[in-house]
């Protein structure tokens, strides 16, 4: 009798649940709304036999429940009754099946007007590329990607050198027109997936996948990963805005061709020194740091880093939040630089600090000297976060905190201890690393939650601080190539 | 085919096999460790499972510790997370399951049910237990090697699974590898044996359409793993020569950590066809057996003969056969030609009208039944509510263009746990509880175990059902956490703050289990040799528990099926599968 209740209270319970309770699928914003109804219609079919057979059994439960004087019918089958009911589950198994394998042939088949996006997946960031006006992507090849080519495009194919490149992981899709996402990895499989175009899809290293939709709500998206990809994989996160004709065409005016990143960067060094006297006021005139300025060295420190930072201190995505009080000191400086080219010149200028004739060479070796430099002030204890380093810090910034330029992850071995415990404390208190367009931030944020208090941060920079014995063999093996 | 009904005419034939000679050990060694009785061997299969599962549902309360309160232990790092995922996963379905129903179950009933003396080859028997408890050990071992278990989801899809980023990318995935082609040739010897043993060594006239469903379960069952299993053999090789020797079966050209990998021309969806082609199966490699089990145990505590005994036979080979044909359904979105979804979501939709009938005739077993509300018999309710659940929420994820929107969320979760995971382990249960009995000769404790299924019961649905909201809200699985997206409610946590409270009170609800199990095998009341008062061999036995060669100085002989419940014009309501035509009573089988 009890379980022919408890029964009933959880089928019933079930129902209940399901539309009274506030957690359901996100609004649609794309044209596969088609994909909600047959959803509706699976949702209705299994809902009605769920509740019915259960029910069902909740009577036969009470109604023939043992009793002293109680016999059961001897009938082993019907055949009648057991035709009736595969026809019947055969109806209502056709019912959803045809209209899903309908909506199945609009998703293999993109419509001709769609225009094409190419998403590169890797570990654990996105880019794009856009058709240029040619309206074709050129060829690409794993083996020409290198940190100045990282989409791999082929610098010899003519169709390649007008296609528009997104490195950063925030994409805008105009409304109203249907896109075909072509996916591409070149490390392990991803999966891109916007939880309000309800479509999704792998991406495979060595093909091309596709998926096709056709925004159609204004809005910022979140992009993930929903294919296990390593330790990264929850803190993949990227972004898709769906803009109006104007906004977006305003962004696009705004992106590079592949061209325009390839061509000799026209650095003026004089020019970045002069930018660096406003600089050194605070982070020295040979860049070695102040800690009472809470400026870090900056000698040695990754260079496509630096660029990034300056351009989000002067776009407000750094340095924004109230309680960031040094970051607000920074954001203004960072205005001062007027363009891409001022940043460039600056930040070229800093790579001759660290005792570099021609910054154009390898960065590693600045690294090595700001390691040689770096004197370790950090209480923490180094044994206790080794384990944490090697699992999941060490497989963006490297073993020996070296830095991976393919997850875009800065070297941490000759940065400051004071300077990286106070950062990790940001992007753990979520004073750096929220702002929507910082999605690395997010990522380092994400994965700062992991050390729960402050001494786990202080382990953890002891170790990092170790970590410059190690690097000289990664120093001298990039020299060598 | 045979009249499957209570038949005064049925003919049983001469025995064709002369007596099978039996290994007599003469060692407390040959007795109890390496023995050749398949009774022996099922609980030491059984034990050995349960042992290692018992590492799994630990490793489920690390994911759950971390999903409801993220970044709270210190000790649940990403690594670490994606590590007890993996292994959670592949225990379960493999070393649990696969081997309880299959090594424990299959060895314990299945000579027993078709009235043999033993397998037919009982030293093969007892090897395939020894190769099966060194997977254990190679896979145990993989969590105290450098680096660690492998974390690379129990699909352990390349090329992440072998590649720096991952975890246990050195020696974790190695070991698993390793263990994963050990465990396939244990379980090769072991389900050639209990394949042969069905069909050689059934007793007179024990036809196959006389044989109890949980035979039949099993034997289907069985035939699918040594078709399925290859499949995820080679891949386990052919992975282990792509990190061993540097091959590239499954490495396209790549990049890793910064540089060009020294694979070119392999392809990653070549593993997940060869992976999925032992995948499906095994879904059902699980299900099939308890499909079978808990027909009888439907049948026996309703005191009511399983309703369409044929079609439940022809339901199971045909869900046998059709489950080689639907292994796509797990790559709809995997990049996969798009247009294998059309065939794929086809065949995996008409699999769902045997598995329906198989649930109708269940609940029509109990209608017009006489229904004792025991521990066997509740386990199999719970059974039916888990597996209907589940069945439904397969139509979502077996129709393409449904699932697209639910794929790799935590929907999925909820739904291979509701029906392969729960529902399975439901009948479990009961099926341990039915023939506890006969397995100790005693009664387990009637608390406790009314008690463990409560528990079990409600907290089950309680963990699972909510966990399909947040799938639909479109919370993706296996991430550590999910802060910092802009389309979740705040209440989404405390979704999973719930779910993880009732995940640990049903987990710690199994221990309620196992001290009963033990504890009842050495204390318990006296048990009769058949309690249940049911039909078949196994309860017919001279001794209880039964002894070395399980019957007496002359094998059963079988005169009608083994669902002769409440006969019209018999007196008992049963009437036991070895008594003959003309006589209707159970003393005139002795």
């Amino acid at each position: 009798m009890l379980i022919a209740i408890i029964l009933l209270v959880l089928v019933l319970g079930t129902v209940a649940f399901h539309f009274l309770s506030p957690w359901y699928f996100t609004p649609i914003a794309s044209n596969w709304s088609s994909m909600d109804d047959t959803i509706t219609l699976t949702f209705v079919v299994t809902g009605l036999g769920f509740v019915l057979v259960n029910v069902f059994i909740a009577y036969c439960l009470i109604k023939f429940r043992h009793k002293p004087d109680r016999r059961a019918e001897y009938e082993p089958e019907s055949i009648k009754m057991e035709t009736w009911l595969t026809i019947g589950t055969t109806v209502a198994i056709s019912a959803m099946l045809a209209p899903g394998l309908l909506v199945w042939a609009d998703v293999v088949t993109p419509p001709d007007d769609a225009v094409e996006i190419e998403v590169l997946a890797r570990q654990w960031n996105w880019s794009y590329r856009l058709p240029g006006e040619d309206g074709q992507l050129g060829a690409v090849a794993v083996s020409h990607t290198s940190s100045d080519n990282p989409l791999g495009i082929d610098p010899s194919d003519p169709l390649g050198q007008d296609d528009i490149v997104i490195y950063d992981p925030v994409l805008h899709l105009k409304k109203d027109e249907a896109v075909t996402f072509l996916l591409r990895s070149t490390d392990v499989l991803h999966n891109f997936t916007v939880p309000q175009f309800r479509v999704k899809m792998d991406f495979v290293p060595g093909q091309v996948s596709y998926i096709w939709a056709e925004p159609n709500e204004v809005g910022s998206y979140d992009l993930l990963c929903e294919e296990l990809c390593g330790v990264g994989h929850y803190a993949m996160r990227g972004r898709v805005i769906v803009d109006s004709e104007e906004s977006y065409a305003a962004w696009l005016a705004d992106q590079p061709t592949f061209a325009e990143t390839q061509g000799e960067l026209n650095t003026n060094l004089l020019a970045g020194e002069s930018s660096y006297a406003v600089c050194s006021s605070c982070h020295g005139v040979n860049g070695e740091g102040n800690k009472a300025m809470h400026a870090p060295g900056l000698a040695g420190m990754d260079a496509e880093y630096m660029r990034r930072q300056l351009r989000h201190f002067k776009r407000g995505v750094r340095g924004a939040d109230e309680s960031d009080t040094w970051g607000r000191t920074m954001a203004p400086m960072a205005m001062m630089l007027a363009d891409a080219s001022a940043i460039n010149n600056v930040v070229s200028y800093i790579g001759t600090l660290s005792g570099q004739d021609d910054f154009n060479d390898d960065a590693s070796y600045g690294l090595s000297q700001a390691v040689a430099r770096y004197e370790p002030s950090a209480s923490g204890d180094p044994t206790k976060s080794a384990a944490l380093y090697e699992s999941t810090c060490g497989e963006c910034h490297g073993a020996s905190g070296e830095g991976v330029w393919t997850v875009n992850a800065p070297a941490l071995a000759g940065l400051e201890d004071w300077y990286l415990a106070e950062q990790i404390k940001k992007f753990r208190d979520g004073v750096r690393g929220r702002h929507a367009d910082d999605l690395y931030g997010l990522q380092m944020g994400l994965v700062s939650n992991t050390m729960t208090d402050d001494q786990a941060i202080e382990d953890m920079v002891a170790y990092i601080s170790t970590l410059g014995e190690n690097l000289e063999a990664p120093v001298k093996l990039a020299q060598q190539r | 085919m045979e009249h499957i009904a209570h038949d005064e005419t049925s003919f049983v034939r001469p025995a064709e096999v002369g007596e099978m000679e039996l290994y007599h050990a003469k060692t407390w060694l040959g007795k109890y460790v390496f023995s050749q009785d398949a009774k022996t061997i099922a609980i030491q299969y059984a034990a050995t499972a349960i042992a290692i599962g018992m590492v799994a549902l630990v490793l489920s309360w690390v994911m759950r510790l971390q999903l409801a309160w993220p970044n709270t232990f210190t000790f649940i790092d990403p690594a670490y997370y994606l590590q007890a995922v993996t292994m959670h996963g592949m225990i379960m379905v493999v070393y649990l399951l696969t081997a309880l129903f299959l090594g424990g179950f299959g060895n314990y009933l299945i000579p027993l049910m078709v009235g043999a003396r033993d397998m037919v080859f009982p030293w093969l028997n007892m090897i395939s237990f020894w190769v099966y408890f060194t997977a254990v050990v190679l896979l145990a071992a993989s969590f105290f090697v450098g680096g660690g278990s492998t974390g690379a989801g129990w699909t352990l899809y390349p090329p992440q699974a072998i590649l720096p980023g991952t975890p246990g990318s050195e020696a974790g995935i190695l070991l698993m590898l390793a263990s994963l082609a050990v465990f396939i040739i244990g379980f090769t010897m072991g389900g050639l044996n209990y394949v042969v043993t069905i069909l050689q060594a059934r007793t007179r006239g024990m036809t196959l359409m006389r044989m109890p469903l949980t035979v039949w379960g099993i034997f289907v069952a069985t035939v699918l793993a040594l078709f399925a299993f290859p499949a995820l053999f080679v891949s386990a090789i052919m992975m282990s020569l792509d990190v061993l020797l540097g091959t590239s079966f499954f490495m396209p050209a790549i990049m890793t950590m910064g540089n060009e990998a020294d694979h070119v021309g392999g392809n990653p969806l070549l593993f997940q066809h060869l992976f999925w082609f032992f995948g499906h199966p095994e879904v059902y490699i699980v299900a099939l057996p308890a499909f079978g089990i808990v027909s009888d145990l439907i049948s026996i505590h309703a005191r009511k003969n399983i309703f369409g005994y044929r079609m439940m036979v022809w339901a199971i080979v045909i869900i046998g056969a059709l489950s080689f044909v639907v292994w796509a359904h797990h790559m709809y979105v995997s990049g996969m030609n798009p247009y294998f979804g059309f065939f794929f979501a086809t065949t995996t939709l008409i699999i769902a009208v045997p598995t329906a009938l198989k649930v109708y005739n269940w609940v029509l077993t109990l209608w017009q039944g006489n229904i004792h509300l025991t521990i066997p018999m509740l386990f199999s309710i719970a059974f039916l509510l888990f597996f209907i659940n589940g069945g439904m929420t397969g139509l979502f994820l077996g129709n393409a263009s449904v699932s697209m929107p639910l794929s790799d969320t935590l929907f999925v979760v909820a739904h291979f746990h509701m029906v392969m995971a729960v529902a399975p382990v439901m009948v479990v249960c009961g099926a341990i509880y039915h023939w506890y009995p006969k397995i100790t000769g005693r009664w387990y404790h009637e608390g406790m175990a009314r008690f463990h299924f409560w528990v079990t019961f409600v907290g089950s649905y309680l963990v699972f059902l909510p966990m399909h909201y947040l799938g639909i809200m479109g919370v993706p699985r296996r991430y550590f956490e999910i802060t910092g997206t802009s389309f979740l409610p705040d209440s989404a946590q405390s979704v999973n703050a719930s779910i993880t409270i009732a995940a640990l009170v049903v987990g710690f609800a199994q221990l309620v289990f196992l001290y009963n199990l033990i504890f009842s095998a050495m204390k318990g009341k006296k048990a009769p040799g058949n309690p249940w008062n049911a039909t078949s061999l196994e309860w017919q036995t001279e001794h209880t528990p039964p002894q070395h060669g399980n019957f007496g100085k002359e094998l059963p002989c079988v005169y009608r099926w083994a669902y002769d419940f409440s006969v019209p014009g018999v007196e008992e309501d049963f009437i036991p599968q070895n008594v003959p035509p003309r006589s209707t009573t159970p003393e005139a089988a002795s």
